[in-house]
């Protein structure tokens, strides 16, 4: 039987969704800098951008499947659960201040490229802003597919994640910015969250009562945590908690 | 030359803000936590109780000393 701990819909689900946390901003900028200096440069800047994102992922996948698996969830458990509790606080202080609005229109500034060859305006701008919000998702789901034993589950997970936002970013115009991210990103710290804290003392050589089945008890209780400091920061922000 | 020093200094940049963050509090905390549950571990003591609560309680510092900033 499969442990929860390497449960294919558990890594798909948390890799689907650490990416689409970073895959809006992603969008996001793509969009906004092809609309403003035209699509040849930006898509080309995006290709470019994706070819150094699908290297990272081989290069990292070869590296961490040669790792020994406890050394391995020591070190990937540590590495989630610290970046983990960065979206947790971001997510709990967000959604606290902004609710479930999205992250709005990015605006450039500038007009389209008319001359002749590539606009390097467009290209630069699209390739960092691929490159930047990218490596994030490329480092997770790696890791996290390789602690799991799931890589190829997690790398599709991250892959369909950026297809869905990319689809609805050029299909419905807005959709993409109005996702509630920040929700969206308190949720997967959770998530992070709790497999970090989980493989990082596995890989100490911790026994966990009930094995894989304390992961559902981390997950309720991070999630029951960020419930109460999303009231409490509430409260600190506005004088009063939700539904009050 | 100049251009080399300036990769590295962002992809040390890049690590940093990674694992660190805003709030290099936490980091250190955890750190902190993993090598007191290893040294309870290796005394023989219950130790997976240790991290969950030392990560809930960070939390919780970080946002206030976050609030009390703004």
């Amino acid at each position: 039987m499969t442990g929860l701990s390497s449960s294919v819909a558990l890594v798909f689900i948390t890799t689907f969704g650490a990416s689409a946390v970073e895959a809006i901003e992603m969008v996001t900028i793509v969009l906004g800098v092809g609309a403003i200096r035209g699509w040849r440069s930006t898509l080309a800047g995006t290709g470019a951008g994706l070819l150094v994102l699908a290297a990272s992922i081989v290069v990292l996948g070869l590296a961490l499947s040669a790792i020994p698996i406890n050394v391995l969830r020591l070190v990937v458990g540590t590495l989630l659960l610290v970046f983990g509790l960065q979206w947790y606080r971001k997510g709990i202080r967000r959604v606290a201040a902004r609710g479930l609005a999205g992250i709005g229109e990015e605006h450039f500034e500038g007009s389209e490229h008319q001359g002749p060859g590539l606009d390097w305006t467009a290209f630069t701008l699209a390739f960092k802003g691929v490159v930047l919000e990218g490596l994030e998702i490329a480092i997770i789901v790696v890791s996290f597919g390789a602690s799991a034993r799931q890589l190829r589950t997690a790398v599709v997970g991250g892959a369909a994640a950026l297809a869905a936002i990319a689809l609805a970013g050029v299909a419905l115009k807005g959709v993409v910015t109005s996702i509630p991210r920040s929700l969206l990103q308190l949720i997967v710290g959770t998530l992070l969250t709790t497999f970090g804290s989980f493989w990082a003392l596995e890989g100490l050589g911790v026994e966990w009562p009930a094995g894989d089945g304390a992961i559902l008890g981390l997950l309720a209780l991070y999630a029951l945590a960020a419930a109460a400091y999303v009231s409490v920061e509430r409260r600190r922000l506005f004088g009063f908690a939700p539904g009050g | 030359m100049r251009r080399v020093a300036g990769w590295l200094a962002a992809f040390a940049r890049f690590w940093y803000g990674f694992i660190v963050g805003d709030d290099w509090t936490v980091a250190a905390t955890v750190t902190v936590a993993l090598v007191v549950t290893l040294a309870l571990r290796v005394a023989g003591w219950p130790a997976w109780w240790l991290t969950p609560l030392v990560v809930v309680a960070v939390v919780g510092v970080s946002l206030r000393r976050a609030g009390v900033r703004r």
